[in-house]
């Protein structure tokens, strides 16, 4: 989307504009980490919100709604809960009927069990779907042809699949250069490009091509 | 086209308190209700917020920085394995599962952007501003960085390499700026001094050293 103007940076910016964005951090951050939700249907949350919603209220308000959302689907907070408690603060709260189970495990690394699929220096594509839910290919970088410039190590959870309550199923995952020209066409700064963190089911290899090697991207 | 004029903004500042007074309610109708439920305690969240707003911020990285650029053999690990040589300083927790430090120089300068959401390096740099979690540097760095860093202060020859990187995964990246000119002999706690949280995001240098004896002989 285009049309946002200038970068305005404030001085002096504290960590919170108000007490209730701080609330609302932790509390998102608690919920996370007591398996209300993973990460990625958080991220995935936010996504969801109606774009005129994510434009218009600020960062903390999209975490509040997002939050909402996920205590709501999953049957940790009843509907209409909230409003009850905005009109009356003595309504009572809805008694849970299960806690949340945390996570197994923490973070989003996990051990590489496959070789990965491509080398520093060789050419790839970015696959060009477009898929009706959580993914990370921004939309600017699909069907785009870039280099492997780092293979990061291990292998990491695919939001994917773990926004959607589908499974963890590690990939491995690649930092990609993509050349600006290559992104935004032919009058883009011949001097710049953007690096992607792209897992390995973003990538298809470009026929004929293979590592050239050497090249290090992150340098 | 034309950013919004001074009333535009007016007009969507007096929205955006409105919007805030609304959520500053309901994030504390929602908090007091998972409290009830024995989901979190207010005793948690506080204890969140004080470890980001106290423990945690730009002074982290400063001292990488600082340490990388007086100790040659740090600077070599930190290039490495940027994890593992942050943590010989003692930081580390979430959203710094996996750091990369890249490194800028006279002919490639590094910029970092979340354009999906607003991925950053906890540990290091605390929580993003504002304006790196605003619609306008998200869409505009990747698309024009040289025009963005110019509107921001940092005015580079055409013939320097800009490099993006868009955390678009797990991995998180921390830039290590140029060391400024006329700071031999320097301690790191005074080279620390001089190393802003802008300037390890990408979008300014580290503080010249005459700036900081100015500012040195005003306090």
């Amino acid at each position: 989307m285009d049309g946002f103007g200038p970068v305005e940076r404030e001085l002096d910016e504290p960590v919170f504009h108000a007490r209730w964005e701080g609330r609302i951090f932790g509390l998102a951050n608690l919920a996370l980490a007591l398996g209300v939700a993973n990460i990625d249907a958080f991220r995935h949350a936010i996504e969801r919100l109606p774009p005129r919603t994510y434009l218009s209220v600020a960062y903390y308000g999209r975490w509040l709604r997002a939050l909402e959302l996920l205590l709501g689907e999953g049957s940790f907070l009843a509907s209409g809960e909230v409003e009850a408690r905005l009109r009356d603060p003595r309504a009572p709260a809805v008694a849970l009927a299960s806690r949340p189970v945390p996570p197994a495990e923490l973070g989003a690394k996990r051990p590489r069990r496959l070789a990965p699929r491509f080398a520093v220096g060789q050419p790839v594509r970015t696959a060009n779907r477009h898929p009706r839910g959580h993914t990370r290919l921004p939309r600017y970088a699909r069907g785009r042809r870039g280099t492997i410039a780092r293979v990061q190590p291990e292998a990491w959870v695919l939001p994917d699949t773990h926004a959607h309550g589908r499974g963890e199923h590690p990939e491995a995952v690649y930092a990609v250069r993509f050349s600006a020209r290559e992104l935004w066409g032919a009058d883009a700064d011949s001097a710049a490009c953007v690096h992607l963190d792209c897992f390995e089911s973003y990538l298809e290899p470009i026929e004929g091509s293979r590592a050239t090697g050497g090249v290090d991207g992150a340098r | 086209m034309a950013h919004g004029d001074a009333g535009d903004h007016g007009r969507a500042d007096a929205h955006g308190r409105v919007q805030a007074e609304t959520d500053a309610l309901r994030s504390e109708a929602l908090e007091s209700l998972l409290v009830e439920k024995g989901l979190v305690t207010a005793e948690a969240v506080d204890a969140l917020l004080r470890h980001y707003e106290q423990d945690v911020g730009p002074l982290n990285g400063a001292r990488v920085v600082a340490r990388a650029w007086t100790d040659a053999a740090y600077r070599r690990r930190l290039l490495g394995d940027a994890t593992a040589a942050i943590a010989e300083l003692g930081f580390g927790g979430p959203q710094g599962e996996h750091i990369v430090v890249v490194e800028n120089g006279p002919d490639v300068h590094n910029v970092v952007v979340c354009t999906l959401c607003s991925c950053y390096p906890w540990p290091v740099l605390g929580l993003p501003p504002t304006w790196y979690k605003d619609p306008a540097y998200r869409s505009r760095i990747v698309r024009e960085p040289r025009q963005v860093l110019t509107e921001m202060g940092l005015a580079l020859p055409p013939q320097v390499e800009i490099r993006v990187w868009d955390s678009s995964a797990e991995v998180r990246y921390l830039v290590l700026p140029e060391r400024p000119a006329g700071t031999d002999g320097w301690s790191e706690e005074r080279l620390a001094g001089l190393v802003t949280r802008d300037a390890m995001i990408g979008v300014a240098r580290a503080r010249l050293a005459d700036d900081a004896r100015a500012a040195a002989g005003r306090g």
